[in-house]
Parts: structure tokens; sequence; C-alpha cells
């Protein structure tokens, strides 16, 4: 690498790190994302500010995922503009990809490495330190209990570990924010509430958390929630403000009245 | 690209691949037992074509040729019939495979030196077959009536001074660089060719595909891996395989059938790894345009099998239809099977081999370029 692309790389983290300065991790302004006919993200403008854990609520289908995806850097918005750690999300997916870190709903560590050779294999990709490795990876698994299980195959980790061991991995190399893409789906509530409180520390070292979720239970955990219906934000606020705004009791009933007026079906 | 990101990816793909457990056996498995079955079962050498024989001289020199025809190893006389009809008849219901008609005055024509027509009718349904059957036959017709003709004149019922053998023109195939025309040595450098497309082909086709549907490639795509890395970290495991696959198919068949290349095993070895280089990137082009592995696959065969039939491994390119041979130039195959029995069997130098180098490494460049262009980091 040529020492001018450095210096090119360096101007633009150094700009990055002035946007997150000022406040937001996320600013989006009319991100539309089309597929053919179909507006999947039809024009949807927000913030979120660092150290926020924010949450982006919706049925199935109403392109959650695509916005996550464009945010991530893995689709290439059809219009609108849009920063994310400081980095156009237009056409610095590649910086942006560098400061974020993700877990999708789908479990995405590899089943057949151990449990310390996935942590290895993502921080060598993170660029962290070939030395620093080993010490993180034994402050990784003592954080979470799993000193016994660093040399289990992953394949072999029960659901809510494997969820808990990726979350762990998509942090280790502190990200500016991190995307959690439905996180919690099928496991228990105990193990639920212990995912929860990883997310708390993380965001107790600066972490930003970009949360999708279809439990509302977990929705009252954020400190803002949107509600994205057929491809719109159609509120964001906290979750008392959604309460108090309808006049009812919990997130579900907030959730039912905002999904009501979908028009789209499930995809 | 980076050096350090690479290391982490190799070590990845290495510990997977070793993992895997069909690998091993497969590495070993596939080269052994394609080297040992193949060449035996692929064979062009036909025999035991059952025969039906329709005798209309009832002669010394009919049953002699009979005789002749019966103890060749490539003919079973299975019926002797009356008629033409009957021996069609035959060949119609599948019991036998050619018929052969001797005319009613084949002897006296053979010692009067007469033109002598035999009527040869051969199935040809397996045109294979068939043509292979009838030009035996032909020569066993042939060799016969020289001997008789020849026999005749010792015994001296033809005055050979006054009545001279016709003049002939006798085609003597001389078969070069293969002298035993044997299909197994033939069969071996194409059957190395097969096993290098396989492993790209078809294993790196399937890879980047179930990564795919297991959720990690995009977990990948998110990280800030360079396409660069993600693809060399692909494609080196496959190369360093295509290599041993190549060494044990080469140390099998020396075992097997004592076939040492005659040509250098580095010429050798540098066609197998530029080609195995190209076929890797063409399976990984493949599995990254596929949306499944099982589409991958299809493709992949499609392809293979294409690559294949076209390449020379079963049939000569030069016994193809003209439209044929051009499309051939556009098989990657083809120049790599020519290269390998040209070294192997003729013992052909790098020098000799330039217009089949620069097609393979062409090749090699444009199917890695089209795999690196197909993977993005970033969708539409």
């Amino acid at each position: 690498m040529g020492i001018k692309s450095i210096k090119q790389r360096l101007l633009r983290e150094r700009k990055a790190i002035q946007a997150v300065n000022d406040g937001y991790v996320i600013q989006v302004n009319d991100l539309t994302k089309k597929f053919g006919d179909f507006t999947a993200v039809d024009h949807i403008s927000f913030e979120v500010r660092k150290g926020e854990i924010f949450g982006f609520l919706g049925a199935n289908g109403a392109g959650k995922t695509t916005a996550i995806r464009m945010l991530c850097g893995l689709h290439r918005p059809t219009s609108g503009s849009g920063m994310v750690a400081g980095f156009n999300i237009c056409n610095q997916q590649e910086d942006i990809k560098r400061n974020i870190g993700y877990m999708s709903q789908k479990f995405s560590l590899y089943n057949d490495l151990r449990v310390w050779e996935n942590i290895r294999l993502f921080a060598g990709i993170y660029g962290v330190n070939e030395n620093l490795i080993a010490p993180k990876t034994d402050a990784l698994l003592s954080r979470l209990g799993f000193m016994s299980e660093r040399n289990t195959m992953v394949r072999e980790l029960p659901l809510g570990w494997k969820q808990k061991l990726a979350f762990s991995v998509a942090i280790l190399h502190d990200p500016r924010i991190v995307f959690l893409d439905e996180p919690t789906g099928g496991v228990d509530p105990l193990t639920r509430r212990q995912f929860w409180e990883l997310i708390y520390e993380a965001v107790s070292r600066g972490i930003t958390v970009f949360v999708t979720t279809h439990y509302m239970d977990e929705a009252e955990y954020c400190n803002r929630v949107s509600m994205m219906v057929d491809g719109r934000i159609e509120m964001l606020d906290t979750p008392r403000n959604l309460r108090s705004h309808f006049g009812v009791e919990s997130m579900e009933e907030v959730f039912t009245r905002i999904a009501r007026k979908a028009t789209r079906n499930d995809d | 690209m980076q050096a350090k990101v690479l290391k982490y990816l190799l070590e990845k793909e290495f510990k997977q691949m070793l993992r895997n457990p069909i690998m091993l056996p497969l590495i070993i498995a596939l080269p052994l037992i394609q080297l040992v079955i193949l060449p035996y079962a692929a064979t062009y050498e036909i025999r035991n074509i059952r025969i039906a024989v329709v005798d209309n001289d009832h002669s010394q020199a009919s049953r002699a040729l009979e005789e002749k025809i019966a103890s060749s190893n490539y003919f079973r006389i299975v019926l002797q019939a009356s008629t033409h009809q009957e021996a069609l008849q035959c060949i119609r219901a599948g019991s036998a495979g050619m018929a052969i008609e001797i005319p009613a005055d084949f002897e006296s024509d053979l010692i009067m030196n007469r033109p002598v027509s035999v009527y040869i009718s051969a199935d040809a349904v397996d045109g294979t077959k068939a043509g292979i059957g009838a030009s035996y036959l032909g020569q066993i017709i042939r060799n016969f009536a020289e001997d008789v003709v020849k026999e005749k004149a010792v015994k001296g019922l033809i005055d050979v001074v006054h009545q001279p053998v016709p003049a002939k023109v006798e085609a003597v195939p001389l078969f070069r660089f293969n002298p035993a025309l044997d299909y197994k040595t033939y069969m071996v450098p194409g059957i190395l060719a097969m096993l290098l497309t396989l492993v790209g082909g078809i294993l790196a086709a399937l890879n980047i595909s179930s990564e795919r549907e297991l959720g990690t490639l995009e977990q990948i795509k998110v990280s800030p891996v360079s396409k660069f890395d993600y693809l060399a970290g692909k494609l080196i495991p496959f190369w360093i395989m295509g290599l041993i696959i190549t060494l044990i198919g080469l140390g099998i068949a020396y075992l097997l059938y004592g076939l040492i290349p005659k040509g250098n095993v580095f010429t050798l070895l540098a066609f197998a790894i530029i080609y195995n280089m190209g076929f890797t990137g063409f399976g990984l082009f493949i599995s990254s345009v596929a949306k499944s592995q099982q589409q991958a696959m299809f493709i992949a065969f499609f392809f293979l099998l294409i690559f294949f039939l076209m390449g020379g491994l079963f049939t000569p390119v030069s016994s193809m239809p003209h439209w044929a041979q051009y499309i051939t130039y556009l098989n990657p195959t083809a120049y790599l099977i020519d290269a390998m029995r040209l070294i192997i069997l003729k013992g052909s130098r790098f020098s000799d081999l330039y217009p089949q180098f620069w097609a393979t490494v062409s090749f090699a460049v444009a199917f890695n370029a089209m795999a690196l262009l197909a993977f993005r980091k970033t969708a539409d």
C-alpha cells in the first residue's frame, strides 16, 4: 500500500472521527432501495446517536434487512444518502466495513472450526495484531465463562452459546457500531436476558448498537425505537413516548397498532 | 492485498479442508479408481461380436473362411443362415451384431482370380462397434484371399508366372509413439486431465456456494477482507490439492501400467498447475454467480460434460466434424489432454507445445478474471 493511499485513508478516518464526535454514528437521508419495480426501502431518514441502543422494528417484509444491508455496505442504495461511522454508504463501503460489527439472524461463525479458531480468524480479518489475539481470546472467553469450550468445535455448542459467541466476535475489534439482525431468534428467555447483558456491556464500552427484533420486551430495552411499515419509517421515538402516544401499556400494542397499517404481505 | 489477512484465511481453508471427512479419501481414491477402472473399461478394442453367416457356396474355401473368422478373437458365429433375409432378421432381433454373406461362386472365383464380393452387414446402432467390426472382418477376408491365392500357386494350380497375382495397394498403418495401440496408456494422460478438471470445476464451484448457504459468506462480505484476499484464500488450497492429485496420479500410472512420462515431468507439472489454476477460477466464477450449491453443481456439470466430450478424451478431435473441431478451439480441456498425451507418450519438449501452453495460460487468466469480476462484496 502506497504512502499516498495511507495518507488518504488517515484523512478519511479523521473526518469520520469528527463526524462521530458531532454525536451521530448513523445519519441517513431519503435512503431508497428498489429491486426492479419493487421499492423495498422507501425514502427513510433518521439519525442514531453515539452510544445509543437503537431498535429497528417492523413486520417481516417491511424492509428492515434491506435497510441494514445498505447501512453495512452490502447493498448500494438506489437513491438518497447516508453516513455510517463517518463514512459514506454510497461509495465508502469498505471503510464502513472496517468500523462496524455485524451479526445476522443466520448464525455465521464457522461450524467446522474450533471456538478459538473462529475468534482468531475474525480477529485476523479485522486486523487485530497477532500478539494481541491470544490475550483478547482469553479475555473474551473468560468474560463469557467459555474457557472450557476453547477447543470445542462450534457446531457442538448449543444455539444460545453460539449466539453469545458470535456477538462477542462481532465486537472483538471494538467497532464504532454493531448491527444485530434478530440476534436472539429461537433462544430461551434466560439466554436472551444474558444476551442483553452483553449488549449493555458493549454499550458501556462506547459501542453503538443497532438491533432488529421481533420480541417486544426487547424493544423496551432500547433507547429509541423506529417502526418500519412498507419500506417507510412510520414512527421513531423512545418506547415510553410511543406507548403514551397510542395510550397503551406495552410495546406489543404499539407494534400491533402500527403494523396494522401495512398493505404489503409477508415475503 | 494484505499478506497478513491472507494468512488467516489460508489457515482457515486448510483446517476446513483437512477436517472434511471425505476430502483426504477423495484425494487418494479419485485418481486411484479412475486410473484403475477407466483405462480398462473405456477400451476401443472390440471382442466377441456375434455374427450370422450365410454360406451360398458350401465349398472348402467358404468353410475355411468361416473357420478363420470363428478362430479370431473378435467374432463368434451364432447362426448359419440359409438366406440373407434370415441373417438380417437375426440382426434385427439383436441376436447378432453382424452378418456376412459368401456368394455362390466364391471358391471358383477365387481360384480363377476373378473379383470376389463378400457382403457384410453390420448393426450400426453402435456406430463405433459396427465400423471397427466391419474393418476387422474386411481384413480377415483379405488375408484369407491372399492366402488362398498363394496356396494355389504353391500347389501349381495357378501358373504364377503366366497369371500374376493382381497388383494390390496395401495400406500398412504404422502406429508410432504408442506402438501396441495400447488404449490404457492412451487413456491415462486424459484421465489425469479429467481429475484436474474435476478438482477445480466441481470442488471449487461447490466451495463458495456452500459458504453462501451457511451464511458465513455474508459475514465475510461485511468484513473488510478484500476480495483478492478472499479469492486467493479459496484458490491456493485447490492449487495444492491439484498438484498432489497429479503427482499421485502419475505414481499410480507408473505402478499399474509402468507408464513413465517420456517428456519432462516439470513441463507436465507446469501444464497441470496452470490448467488447474484456470479451472479453480472457473469453479469460483460459477459459485459466485450461482445462488445455491445445487445451481452451482448443475452449471459446473453442464460445462464439464461438454469439455470432456469435446476434449478428445473419448473420441479423437480429428474425427469430429469440422464445425465441432472449431468449437474445440474454445475448449481448455482439449489443449490440456493434447499436451499431456504429447508429453507423456511422445516426449514432446516444451518448445513443441507453445500453442497448447499459451492457450492454457489464456484460459487461466480469463477464468480468474471472470471470477474476480463476478465476486462482489457490495451488491447493486
